[in-house]
């Protein structure tokens, strides 16, 4: 069925018209206006007529020849994304009503290479959070469902919930996440798919809304290893109006799925098997290892000594940034404004009824570690302990092409639980922040099933720029696990 | 020369650092590519970017860093060749951003000085403590409906140098001085046009006061002063306000203050309990500003003659005064106009006309250089009549009033006057036998001893001759004919 293909099948069986991308995209409209009230991956639908429009000029391109990489692909848009036209709403109500006139460098890419987007996906408030429960626009519904206990609605993983969340329960073949400290790699893991964090400086950052600027990164959240490199090679590239941006050409990264791995060094961080590691985490990560030693890798043991303040470190410097980043919402030139009679007024209401509960902690937490008399016991330090960990995996990387690790602690959560504790959610990110930290790229490939059906993913880290080198050990993994699962909430699953 | 405020305690003496806000002369913004246009209408230059929409990055312009390089230069000021951009973050309706891009920790310019001229040709040197680059704010309009305030951003993100001085300053001429020659420095290199009207340029004016030989007391900051005559003002007043308060048992609390040049003084607008925290941190858009030596040295070698060389070289080359030499290099536009006139001629008879009689013409028909009546190149050529015996001085100086009205050229004048200088001995010698007979009584005089009467003689030849003969071959034929 339509809704279940990868990137490359579907690409493969337009090629061969064997279906049009009109029949692809009126698939997927289907499936969302089936499924999307219930899932809320979506925050907007794009209309019907523009999405069949575009799907039309794909299908003229592949009967003249003229079709591209992503020629027809129906992808889902994570809603920081500045769309031209499109409203854009980094699910917070302060942007509930933008409608950018511009369209961020990532999404033009994906367009120039023929992508039909059909909505823009739901997400943690301006990217904030690790279950998409924290969106102005309501929390996403994970499609999978905990065997025998069905009734229990469990959260996407976040902050790119929408995307994973659409991605798995076929509302879209593949769609673009973000990821500061795991925001694609965690939902990834979640919902069963594959989520590749690319090294920072890949991807443009310009018109997608800024969280945390040294750390955001784009990347495709898609069904396979593959699909993961042709739309990297799609989204990534040098732009002069993003001064972090890379100048290095695009690799191939299709090309180096299915490369043999063989002789390719894996190491394994003793800091990450963490006291608590839930043992089917653990297992499944033996399972992993033991796959790539079966493909012909060298697993070594590794040491990533600075990993335990990799949590505390990132939530200085994110907040930090995300305090000022966030500092252009002040109901002034766009989006919501309350009004009051003073300037001060004026700020405090459009930023206390704008602005939910965790991006208001996060600025606060972030104004506090910046502030004078705090700054070099806090920002200053962890920036300090940054370059440590960066350092460590430099180091690591001496003596290993990749490292292999859990994605995160524990399967899909229930919406409710880890709420009341904000440092317990913020453990969620504890295998992803790491890698973030250090700016290298990190891949979440869905290896198998928890006891309670649900699934899990090994996250494989490389050095900077080095994404193929993860690609090819993604491809072997993806290869030895065979994961073939879909979730109950799925667009082929009956209606 | 000093500064000195006698106090009821003694005598006290000023300290005075400066920061002065220099727009950089510039086609685009420091981080984008919005005109810098001044008087455009209210937000018709502004850029996604300068309104800070959602997404937009920062990308450094390239132009405003080298201008700052160049004016680093001039300052004869140490260059970084990295530099870091932070965030200076704070809420107002004028900064889209919330936060303010400058350079806090990692300025692109270090220490430099500046040699400043007094009063009696006295010297002195004033430290340039740093030079960095900033973005300029908006701009709120309170005057355009009574209940609301507006908001143009068409300055937002324009690009700034902060330049900033060492405490070095001990008097308000000092710091008017300085002030003045910073303009000059700023305008010969054409990284500002030093405009304080439009507010190109304004100052921060630190000042504290202290007994001879303590070490600092506190300071107080006047800032946004947008003249060169309200500092000197400004750090009067304030000077005296804290004298007072130090002499009646008070405290100078550090405090950013304002001055109102209507009442003569300075008021409080922040102290120093309402001080914002900037919480400054790098900006992670912005990679660190890495520029090559090789291209420093490029820009140093394109570099205009500067104030301080040309003055000397004029003083050389032309032979003329150091003073008239100031004079003359004050303006850029002068000291080229000069020049023209000046090049293969006499020195000291080209300043001479310049600062002469050409400005009292500007003065008087209310124009500059730039729109001189008389161009350079015909007052040269002027000079070069008077210098091969064309015209004599005198009527050099008709010839320049009818330049100046006429705009014609001084050959031309001659010619059609018919003002051409009478070296012809045989109708000097008429003349002069005319006189003599004329006044034949006079020359009687003459001859019995009163040799005053010689110029009364020059007088009435140059009459006769309506002016125009050559005055040396005048005395010559009188000498001769008198003692004769």
């Amino acid at each position: 069925m339509l809704t279940g293909l990868t990137l490359t099948e579907a690409r493969a069986g337009l090629a061969a018209r064997k279906f049009s991308a009109r029949d692809l995209a009126t698939a997927h409209m289907q499936a969302i206006a089936r499924l999307n009230p219930k899932l809320n991956a979506y925050i907007t639908v794009l209309p019907e007529k523009d999405v069949l429009a575009a799907a039309d000029a794909a299908d003229a391109r592949y009967a003249d020849g003229t079709a591209r990489p992503m020629e027809g692909l129906p992808i889902g848009v994570k809603d920081l994304f500045c769309t031209k036209g499109v409203k854009t709403t980094a699910a917070s109500k302060m942007l509930a009503d933008f409608v950018p006139p511009y369209e961020s460098s990532v999404t033009q890419r994906l367009l120039d290479a023929g992508s039909v987007f059909v909505g823009k996906t739901n997400l943690d408030e301006f990217a904030m959070g690790s279950a998409n429960i924290t969106s102005a626009f309501g929390s996403v519904l994970n499609p999978w469902q905990r065997k025998g206990d069905e009734a229990t609605a469990l959260v996407p993983g976040g902050s790119s919930g929408g995307s994973a969340a659409a991605v798995a329960a076929g509302l879209a073949l593949a769609a673009t996440g973000t990821d500061t400290g795991g925001s694609i790699r965690q939902p990834a893991a979640f919902c069963g798919i594959v989520g590749l964090k690319p090294t920072y400086g890949r991807c443009s950052r310009w018109g997608t809304i800024a969280f945390a600027s040294s750390l955001d990164q784009a990347g495709p959240m898609t069904r396979s290893v593959a699909d993961a490199g042709l739309m990297l090679e799609a989204m990534a590239g040098f732009d002069e109006k993003d001064s972090t941006s890379s100048n290095r050409p695009v690799p191939a990264f299709a090309q180096a799925v299915g490369k043999s791995v063989k002789g390719l060094r894996v190491g394994i961080p003793a800091e990450y098997r963490a006291p608590g590691l839930p043992a089917e985490i653990a297992a499944m990560w033996e399972q992993g290892i033991a796959w790539l030693r079966d493909a012909g890798c060298e697993i070594v043991d590794v040491s990533l000594p600075h990993t335990k303040y990799g949590l505390a470190t990132y939530y200085i410097i994110a907040p930090a940034e995300c305090s000022s980043n966030l500092a252009r919402y002040d109901g002034i030139r766009f989006g919501a404004r309350k009004d009051a009679p003073t300037l001060d007024g004026i700020y405090e209401r459009t930023r206390a009824e704008g602005f939910g509960e965790e991006v208001r902690n996060r600025i606060l937490m972030g104004t506090y570690v910046l502030s004078a008399g705090y700054y070099d016991a806090y920002y200053l330090k962890a920036q300090k302990v940054r370059t440590l960990i960066k350092r460590d995996f430099v180091q690591a990387f001496e003596q290993v092409d990749v490292l292999l690790t859990p994605t995160a602690p524990s399967a899909a959560f229930a919406q409710g639980e880890n709420m009341d504790d904000p440092v317990q959610m913020y453990l969620n990110d504890i295998f992803t922040v790491p890698a973030s930290m250090a700016g290298v790229p990190a891949l979440s490939v869905p290896v198998g099933l928890d006891a309670k059906g649900l699934p899990l993913g090994l996250q494989i880290i490389g050095r900077h720029f080095d994404e193929e080198t993860v690609l090819s050990v993604g491809g072997a993994l993806e290869d030895a696990a065979g994961f073939a699962h879909t979730p109950t909430l799925h667009a082929e699953a009956g209606a | 020369m000093s500064y000195v405020i006698e106090g009821k305690t003694g005598n006290w003496e000023i300290v005075v650092g400066l920061e002065v806000h220099a727009q950089i002369i510039s086609q685009s913004k420091l981080f984008s590519g919005a005109s810098t246009k001044f008087g455009g209408e209210p937000n018709t230059q502004v850029s996604l970017v300068d309104a800070a929409f959602p997404g937009m990055l920062p990308v450094i312009n390239r132009e405003c860093v080298a201008q700052a390089v160049r004016t680093g230069l001039g300052l004869n000021a140490r260059i970084n060749l990295e530099s870091r951009f932070d965030r200076k973050n704070y809420f107002y309706a004028d900064l889209p951003q919330g936060y303010q891009i400058s350079q806090f920790a990692h300025p692109i310019v270090g220490e430099g000085t500046i040699e400043i001229e007094l009063a009696g040709g006295e010297t002195r040197q004033i430290g340039i403590t740093r030079l960095h680059m900033e973005q300029d704010a908006g701009k709120l309009l309170h005057d355009q409906d009574p209940t609301r305030s507006f908001v143009d951003l068409n300055r937002a993100g324009v690009a700034l140098m902060e330049i900033v001085s060492e405490p070095d300053i001990r008097a308000p001429e000092e710091a008017g001085a300085y002030l003045r020659k910073l303009r000059q420095i700023l305008r010969y290199l054409g990284t500002c046009d030093g405009n304080m009207e439009e507010g190109s340029m304004r100052a921060d004016v630190n000042v504290s006061v202290r007994k001879a030989g303590e070490p600092f007391r506190t300071r107080c900051e006047i800032k946004n002063v947008n003249s060169i005559r309200f500092v000197m003002q400004a750090i009067e007043v304030e000077a005296a306000r804290q004298v007072e308060i130090w002499e009646n048992g008070g405290e100078v609390d550090q405090e950013t203050r304002l001055f109102d040049p209507g009442r003569g003084e300075t008021r409080t607008m922040r102290s120093k309990e309402d001080a914002h925290d900037y919480r400054y941190f790098p900006d992670p858009d912005l990679l660190p500003l890495v520029i090559e030596q090789a291209w420093v040295d490029g820009l140093k070698a394109a570099l205009p003659e500067l104030p301080d060389a040309k003055r000397a070289r004029f003083q050389k080359d032309y032979g003329i005064p150091f003073y008239d030499a100031g004079v003359l290099v004050a303006e850029q536009s002068v000291a080229d106009f000069f020049e023209t006139v000046a090049k293969g001629r006499d020195g000291k008879l080209a300043v001479t006309w310049v600062t002469g009689d050409l400005f009292a013409a500007l003065n008087r028909t209310g124009r500059t250089i730039e729109n001189s009546p008389v161009s350079a190149e015909a007052l040269g050529k002027m000079l070069d009549l008077i210098s091969d015996g064309t015209i004599n001085g005198k009527i050099a100086k008709d010839v320049f009033e009818d330049m100046v009205e006429t705009g014609e050229s001084p050959d031309a004048i001659v010619e059609k006057k018919g003002l051409k200088q009478v070296t012809d001995t045989g109708v000097i010698d008429a003349a002069v036998d005319a006189i003599m007979a004329k006044h034949a009584d006079k020359v009687e005089e003459f001859r019995s001893g009163k040799d005053k009467l010689f110029g009364f003689f020059v007088g009435q030849v140059m009459k006769e001759t309506k002016g125009k003969a050559n005055p040396a071959l005048v005395n010559e034929a009188l000498k001769a004919k008198l003692n004769g």
